[in-house]
């Protein structure tokens, strides 16, 4: 992975009034990154993307994106990038085409007709592109958002929590077009979300804030692996003696035998492999393995300390 | 970027159902002025001129195109800034509501020019208004009741103007009614700048209307110095084109007072929307 930092957000803070919404973000997001932005609802994830994008002024901190100071070089550096905040508002009273016009209009490039075409085929709109979007779904609306951060070809897509409100259907067809920008077109991404599945399923970053504060930041991969998650082991039998084999080949492995069949380990993900490994050289049979702690569990535990 | 985004505000404004609302309602009012004065206009000139005729004999075609002109404009200038309020009052604010400034915002382009965007729609959108009602009180009016010389009551009595020195007088009687509009679009446009509602901005410019005018309307001194500068005293200086002679001095002061009007409140819009938060 190309460590380029395409953005870089340093002690960033804004008030309302004697109210804090953000207090103390920070988080680098590299080129190539798909970002998984990730908070309780209240955390601060809309402000600080809302800040990101300059439609609110932060009260302290600093903001770089592609290297440049984002409120010195706001229309250079907007015009390459493509967002939805929160959700995608379009004018109701017009076709998906006009709008993406308006928008394509005052995007900083060129953008012809054919791709528009083309980006609404992407999206899976073709042949609603005459449709008023005042009777688009909201599944619609949602691609048609993403369609419009597209038009322009922009480097970064900034998208806040734009599974919001859909089906899962909707998530899916989402979460793939999310993976489609990363896999075909080799976009960054920073996504917003509280649906946490969303993020373990297609970022490879991610920072987690709460109460307007940075929690952590890292790989995904690393902080799901550096975290105790609760392993589940369904053997044939014989539970009780390889839990006693685990516990003379593992120093501090802690568990207990749930059945004969069964028993339940508290351990570091990178140590399920050799777990695996461990029980079947010693002769036992194993059924299943199942972590039974996902990022949710990493999440919850994370903000609500 | 900035004429990009005015060809879109024309878009949207083309597109949008209530831009047609002021051009119906303007359309509906003069052709039921024009058929009233069809029907009973001679009654209702043989009213104002009644008290004259001891003195004087009106003969010709009074009830003309020309004195149709002047009644619809006399009566309409007081209701069309609600049609101009209610399409400039919701550009900015309307869009924050539908969530699109959202959108627009994110677009490399600068607030300032977002502002004025959609300040030239609107000026477009009222000379338009404008425009239309020139046409419908003057070309229909003169088609319908022919042409002759324009009697005009005053505050100083009757003024008597020759068919042949009308014309120009209409034009320049229509460019100041567009300025005291533009005066109402910029104010609605200033408010809209700080709501995040269509009808706020839009019940706002008209309760500033109302209350302008009857403070300019009081006669009470404590209020002398104030309603020289406030624009509704200068809203109706149109009419000043019909005076015989025309008082330069005074049109002029007007035109200067809502130019400084439109530009203080197109300077307020800029600089609290260029400050403004967007939290919708």
């Amino acid at each position: 992975m190309n460590q380029e930092p395409i953005i870089e957000v340093k002690g960033l803070q804004k008030n309302f009034g004697a109210f804090t919404a953000v207090k103390d973000v920070s988080f680098t997001v590299n080129k190539g990154d798909v970002f998984g932005f990730l908070g309780p609802n209240g955390a601060g994830k809309s402000t600080t993307m809302r800040c990101m994008l300059s439609l609110i002024k932060p009260n302290a901190g600093q903001i770089n994106i592609f290297g440049k100071n984002l409120f010195e070089a706001r229309n250079e550096i907007l015009a390459q990038v493509g967002s939805i905040v929160e959700k995608p508002d379009f004018y109701k009273y017009l076709s998906a085409r006009k709008n993406l016009e308006i928008f394509a209009r005052i995007s900083g490039a060129d953008v012809s007709q054919q791709t528009i075409f083309e980006t609404l085929d992407f999206v899976g709109l073709t042949g609603r592109e005459k449709d008023k979007v005042g009777g688009f779904s909201h599944g619609m609306r949602q691609r048609l958002g993403i369609a419009q951060t597209l038009l322009h070809q922009p480097e970064l897509i900034i998208l806040d929590e734009p599974t919001t409100g859909l089906d899962p259907q909707g998530i899916i067809e989402v979460r793939d077009l999310i993976l489609r920008l990363k896999n075909e077109q080799n976009k960054t991404v920073i996504l917003s979300s509280h649906q946490l599945a969303e993020i373990e399923h297609v970022a490879n970053r991610m920072v987690i804030i709460n109460k307007g504060q940075t929690i952590i930041e890292g790989s995904v991969s690393e902080l799901m692996n550096a975290q105790e998650t609760l392993l589940s082991i369904e053997l044939l039998q014989r539970a009780n003696e390889a839990l006693h084999l685990l516990q003379q080949q593992f120093s501090n492995i802690k568990g207990e035998v749930i059945s004969p069949k069964t028993l339940e380990l508290n351990v570091e993900r990178n140590l399920i492999p050799a777990i695996n490994s461990a029980l079947v050289n010693g002769g036992f049979a194993v059924v299943a393995l199942e972590p039974k702690r996902t990022l949710e569990d990493f999440f919850i535990q994370m903000t609500q300390n | 970027m900035l004429w990009k985004n005015t060809y879109n505000e024309f878009i949207k404004i083309l597109a949008k159902p209530r831009s047609y609302i002021g051009l119906a309602a303007l359309t509906l009012l003069i052709l039921i002025i024009l058929f009233a004065m069809k029907a009973d206009g001679r009654m209702y000139i043989s009213f104002v001129t009644a008290s004259f005729e001891q003195t004087l004999s009106f003969n010709g075609n009074i009830l003309n195109g020309n004195l149709i002109a002047f009644i619809v404009l006399q009566m309409l200038i007081v209701h069309i800034p609600l049609l101009v309020a209610l399409v400039t009052g919701d550009l900015l604010s309307g869009e924050a509501a539908m969530g699109t400034l959202r959108m627009l915002l994110t677009k490399p382009i600068s607030r300032s020019q977002v502002v004025i965007s959609k300040l030239i729609a609107a000026a477009v959108y009222t000379l338009i208004l404008v425009v239309w009602m020139g046409f419908l009180a003057l070309i229909v009016g003169r088609w319908m009741f022919g042409t002759g010389d324009l009697i005009v009551l005053n505050s100083d009595g009757l003024v008597i103007l020759n068919y042949a020195d009308v014309l120009w007088r209409y034009g320049l009687a229509f460019a100041v009614a567009y300025l005291a509009l533009m005066t109402i679009a910029t104010l609605s446009i200033a408010f809209s700048a700080f709501a995040d509602n269509s009808i706020g901005p839009i019940v706002s410019t008209m309760a500033v209307i109302i209350l302008f005018t009857i403070i300019g309307s009081l006669d009470v001194s404590v209020f002398d110095h104030v309603k020289p500068w406030l624009f509704t005293t200068h809203m109706a200086s149109w009419r000043s084109f019909f005076s015989d002679p025309v008082p330069w001095s005074a049109i002029w002061e007007s035109v200067w007072i809502l130019l400084g009007h439109n530009i203080l409140f197109v300077a307020i819009a800029i600089f609290k929307f260029k400050r403004k938060d967007i939290t919708t």
